[in-house]
């Protein structure tokens, strides 16, 4: 499995061509330089999941599923639930990908995808406390790649957070040592709507939202999330190149802006408030 | 114990004993596979995607005279009403091998020397009969795939539920049921390529059951060659004469 090792080969000539053009604030495939690929998510169709999401930003497609479990806490949060989000680059997305272990770039991308979930405290963790100590509900977010063209980052991100904000869990009533289920479904406790924004540097230009040929030849990459309030809650940055300082900065209000334009999109879109 | 068929001899879902859950085939659904086919069939939502022919890797698997084909039946955490474990189970194992063994007949792999063809196959969610609506998916990859192909694999279960014989059964029949009979067939080379038995029935009960199974699979064959024809000619439903046409010319 190669996706931030990149398998893609681009032609010199084509690459000199992409660079001019960026210059420019142009792109190869016609788009600016802030703008994204058409982003489509459904959700709820997999019925078996608490929650579902399959997000595509351009070919790039995914399909994320909640679960929810009944778990014990870690002994330094006795009082919190469990967020687990776990991705798999399935061989069927890409050519590179392989079955098996997942790779370093894999695990990258689940645990970037899993901070911006977590840092934002999109999901109220101790609403899922059952009884302190003993009994937590485990929410379990799955990730399964299906296509592959760039930017997985976003796509990844924004399946969870769709899968999360429009998932229904079955209600516990908790009386003494005695949990029943109720009949009652209930939405998660989300306190936020967490967007990730990236990013990626070539030669001096910035772009957002990188296609497979862009990050062949990328710099720098980065991945900047921000919550409902325009708060940076999560960032990484990826590739052997560097930043400038003002670079950064000018990512950092990209994020914010983008970030508000595609929350908005995504609410639309999921249909929650 | 819920009953599984009521006085009216309908099923848990509505259906009559020998009609077979709604179902959808599409082709072409992802853009980096050579192939690739979608199933949903009652509840089962399946994505089959296939690779090559490529070079193989690792290389001392290579054959010199053939493709080696290569099946993974794997199923998403979210697919089954508890969390599954991502890692491949046992079972998942197995079913690989036997979409493997029931492709590969349909295959000319002679054509491709030296090469490997992959066949990867996701289940979104499952319900009963994940692995008859797999290679009924996996058969439509390889056709749209381009690779040269004896005939299609279809693949339909019957099985045995309150001692009635039934067809296509879903996860409560699956459970609850005395016996499940997956069947796959080449339809035109008229070869059986899939068969297992879980449960008991009695000789004229098996019997039953087969041509049951067989008569879900020729539905169901219908409809993965409209698929076909639909992706690659533009008609929904092709003339009697056209269709007839293009199997003189696969034989050929």
């Amino acid at each position: 499995m190669a996706i931030g090792r990149n398998p893609i080969v681009v032609e010199h000539i084509r690459k000199t061509r992409m660079t001019e053009l960026l210059s420019k604030g142009n792109r190869l495939s016609g788009r600016g330089l802030l703008e994204y690929r058409p982003i489509k998510i459904e959700t709820g169709l997999i019925e078996k999941a608490s929650g579902s999401a399959k997000v595509s930003i351009g070919n790039s497609q995914v399909i994320a599923g909640v679960k929810v479990e009944m778990g014990t806490p870690f002994p330094d949060t006795p009082n919190q639930g469990l967020l687990v989000v776990n991705t798999e680059v399935l061989p069927i997305s890409s050519r590179y990908a392989e079955p098996g272990p997942p790779s370093e770039d894999a695990i990258e991308l689940a645990r970037v995808v899993d901070r911006g979930i977590r840092e934002s405290k999109m999901i109220d963790l101790q609403k899922l406390c059952l009884i302190p100590g003993k009994k937590v509900l485990a929410v379990f977010i799955d990730v399964s790649v299906l296509d592959i063209d760039g930017n997985l980052f976003d796509t990844i991100s924004y399946a969870c957070t769709a899968a999360l904000a429009t998932a229904k869990i079955v209600q516990y009533e908790v009386s003494g040592e005695e949990i029943k289920a109720s009949e009652e479904k209930i939405p998660l406790p989300v306190k936020t709507i967490p967007i990730s924004i990236t990013m990626a540097r070539i030669h001096d230009a910035l772009i957002v939202d990188p296609d497979l040929e862009e990050e062949a030849v990328m710099d720098a990459r980065l991945t900047l999330a921000t919550d409902s309030d325009g708060n940076i809650c999560a960032g990484q940055k990826g590739c052997p190149g560097g930043f400038t300082v003002e670079q950064i900065m000018q990512a950092k209000d990209i994020a914010i802006e983008k970030g508000k334009e595609n929350r908005e999109l995504l609410k639309k879109m999921t249909g929650i408030a | 114990m819920t009953t599984l068929i009521n006085e009216e001899g309908l099923r848990v879902d509505g259906r009559r004993i020998d009609q077979l859950r709604p179902f959808k085939l599409e082709v072409g659904v992802l853009r980096n596979a050579d192939g690739s086919a979608y199933i949903e069939m009652g509840k089962n939502k399946i994505v089959a995607a296939v690779y090559g022919p490529k070079e193989v890797h690792p290389k001392h698997q290579t054959l010199p005279d053939k493709c080696l084909l290569r099946c993974r039946y794997h199923m998403s955490p979210f697919s089954t009403d508890t969390r599954k474990n991502p890692a491949p189970s046992r079972r998942e194992i197995e079913i690989s091998k036997i979409l493997r063994e029931a492709l590969e007949p349909a295959l000319i792999l002679g054509d491709y020397p030296r090469t490997a063809i992959d066949v990867y196959i996701e289940v979104l969610q499952s319900d009963g009969g994940s692995r008859c609506a797999s290679l009924t998916a996996a058969a439509l990859a390889l056709a749209d795939a381009g690779i040269n192909m004896r005939d299609l694999v279809v693949a339909c279960a019957a099985g045995k539920i309150e001692g009635k014989i039934v067809l296509d059964l879903n996860d409560a029949e699956d459970k609850e049921g005395e016996a499940d009979v997956p069947v796959a067939i080449m339809p035109n080379l008229n070869q059986v390529t899939l068969l297992q038995l879980d449960g008991t029935v009695t000789r004229e009960e098996f019997k039953t059951a087969f041509e049951l199974a067989l008569q879900g699979c020729k539905t169901l064959y219908d409809a993965q060659r409209a698929t076909l024809i639909t992706k690659y000619f533009g008609k929904a439903e092709p003339p009697q004469q056209e269709a007839q046409e293009s199997q003189e010319s696969q034989e050929e």
